[in-house]
């Protein structure tokens, strides 16, 4: 598969504090690529480099072949960009700042009301064109901003913590879009989040803590790397099935007061054996996937701080509120 | 041809928001005539004393103008500070044109805007006993121009320089009001102490109020009133505005250039 973007040795420093610390890594066509990792860690410092708002201290990176450093302008027509906080003129209509960036993007005049109305119907807000956006839920913002990034048709968009501030329900409706274009457009989709559920969409993550990529894998080999699912059982008859197991299955029986707990790979499918061939009653079971939040655990020994991004959601959203 | 579609575009995004803002167009035009009205009836009786031969509210009238064009041309370029708050200058920042097209974009729109609303000014001339032949309005509307043109460079300018609409705000408070006192609007500079001659042939408005009372006044009073209140010919005067514009929106394209 071609590589669309190629970034090598990326470095940015700001006042001595490093921000991106040499990272090297590529990002396929038609893949949905995500950076996944706490607020602070250099996901967004990153995109601004690819995407030339800042300059590199050191490195380059190519998207679409083009130099970071040397093409800015041709790399700059080959992106689409949805920003982490609003950027849209909210006394505009839809169609009007659609059109503004279609005209600074030099598409041309016969094309441009074209594929308005084909990105417009794409979000669903084909409807409401002629709306003024200051009218617009958070949701349809964003939607309207995702559209404005495809009007020049660009080979790889970019999404920088696209359903931040969003409601769930919002949030499932954004990534229907953005796995529909995936699946219609093999749009690639450059995209960083620090939603652990979200990164699961995509086809390959990067985790990336203090300026550095700690893993890269597809979401389901970063899971592997934290072992296998966990299958938690009761039962009255605690010691005979702790026996019953470690002899049928040969596994380590781990006693966490009155749960049974054993590793197995693939425990959906482990567990209608466990009720076809187990002897003795069982009271309950459950079953646990690894999930990324472990992975991250795993890699840097600590948590996602939630509670930070939360704090920044909320003066986030205080001041789209304020403004827009 | 892509660095004029982008300027075009720019400019026509200024001219809508402007539009859509009717509160805006409407404040703009009472300010001035409330200006015209209260100094006008307060200052008139006290000056007949001095009496330099005309009517207080026609000697005043080019200047209350200027000060209009002014203010609308310093606001107008707030926009672009607006834009840096609210992120929209980022979306235009990343887009493939040139920095020099978008600060000609932003400069071109605040002269229009600002131009614009100097001509409604043009309504209470009757009023106030100004004949208006149709070329003298084209004359004043071409120095509405460059005097909207050479205070949207200084403005775009300090909006490059600052970060937020307050500090942009408190800048412009502090230049507006000694640029409109030291302009000639209220009294002439023919015959004012030294410091005060030389900060104001710094002032771009000093030489719009003088081109613009030349041009309203010529022909309403006599020619050797006029010769007493006005510094320049109206040529040298547009030369002075032109070459002004000039300094400013390069400073403020490099400006630009350098912040982002």
């Amino acid at each position: 598969m071609v590589n669309i973007i190629e970034v090598k040795n990326l470095t940015r420093k700001f006042n001595g504090l490093t921000a991106v610390d040499d990272i090297s890594f590529e990002v396929k066509k038609g893949e949905i690529f995500g950076f996944l990792g706490p607020n602070g860690a250099g996901k967004s410092t990153t995109i601004n480099m690819l995407s030339t708002i800042i300059a590199p201290t050191n490195g380059n990176a190519l998207v679409n072949g083009f130099s970071i450093i040397g093409d800015k302008d041709e790399v700059r027509k080959s992106i689409g960009l949805v920003f982490q906080d609003p950027s849209l003129d909210d006394r505009l209509t839809a169609d009007e700042n659609l059109c503004f960036h279609a005209r600074l993007y030099g598409v041309p005049k016969d094309e441009y009301n074209k594929r308005i109305e084909e990105v417009l119907k794409l979000v669903e807000l084909w409807d409401r064109k002629d709306d003024i956006v200051k009218t617009f839920s958070g949701g349809m913002k964003r939607r309207l901003e995702i559209a404005r990034g495809l009007i020049h048709y660009p080979a790889v968009l970019f999404l920088d913590e696209p359903t931040l501030g969003l409601d769930p329900q919002t949030r499932v409706h954004i990534w229907d879009y953005i796995m529909k274009l995936k699946r219609e457009r093999e749009m690639t989709i450059f995209m960083t989040t620090h939603y652990m559920n979200e990164a699961e969409y995509c086809d390959r993550i990067g985790i990336i803590d203090n300026g550095k990529i700690v893993a890269l894998d597809t979401p389901a080999n970063l899971k592997k790397m934290v072992g296998g699912d966990i299958i938690s059982l009761t039962s009255q008859d605690k010691q005979t099935l702790k026996k019953e197991l470690e002899e049928k299955y040969g596994k380590e029986v781990k006693e966490e007061d009155d749960i049974l707990k054993i590793e197995v790979v693939e425990g959906e499918k482990f567990m209608p054996r466990l009720f076809n061939e187990l002897q003795t009653k069982i009271d309950s079971i459950s079953l646990k996937k690894p999930a990324l939040d472990d992975v991250f655990l795993f890699l840097t020994g600590r948590k996602i701080r939630e509670e930070e991004a939360s704090s920044k959601d909320f003066m986030r959203n205080f001041m789209r509120m304020r403004g827009r | 041809m892509h660095f004029f579609k982008s300027i075009f575009a720019i400019w026509q995004r200024e001219i809508i928001r402007y539009w859509r803002d009717k509160t805006r167009i409407v404040s703009s035009f009472f300010q001035p005539i409330m200006f015209l009205l209260i100094f006008g009836a307060g200052l008139s009786t006290t000056l007949t004393a001095g009496n330099f031969g005309v009517d207080f509210i026609k000697f005043m009238y080019p200047g209350i103008i200027a000060m209009n064009v002014m203010g609308i041309a310093f606001f107008s370029t707030v926009s672009t500070v607006w834009d840096r708050e609210f992120g929209f200058l980022k979306e235009i920042l990343v887009a493939p044109v040139s920095r020099t097209s978008i600060a000609l974009g932003k400069a071109f729109g605040a002269t229009t805007i600002a131009s614009l609303q100097a001509l409604i000014l043009l309504v209470i001339a009757p009023f106030i006993g100004v004949g208006l032949h149709i070329l003298v309005v084209v004359k004043l509307f071409l120095f509405m121009l460059l005097l909207s043109f050479a205070i949207s460079g200084i403005g775009l300018l300090i909006s490059s320089l600052m970060k937020t609409t307050e500090t942009f705000g408190l800048v412009m408070q502090v230049l507006v009001f000694p640029m409109f006192f030291l302009s000639g609007a209220f009294f002439p500079l023919t015959n004012v102490p030294l410091w005060m001659t030389i900060i104001s042939r710094a002032n771009p408005l000093t030489y719009g109020v003088d081109a613009m009372r030349q041009i309203i006044l010529n022909g309403q009073i006599s020619q050797q009133v006029i010769n007493k209140l006005v510094l320049y010919p109206i040529t040298i005067n547009g030369i002075f505005l032109i070459g002004f514009s000039i300094i400013m929106i390069l400073a403020a394209v490099l400006a630009f250039n350098k912040r982002s």
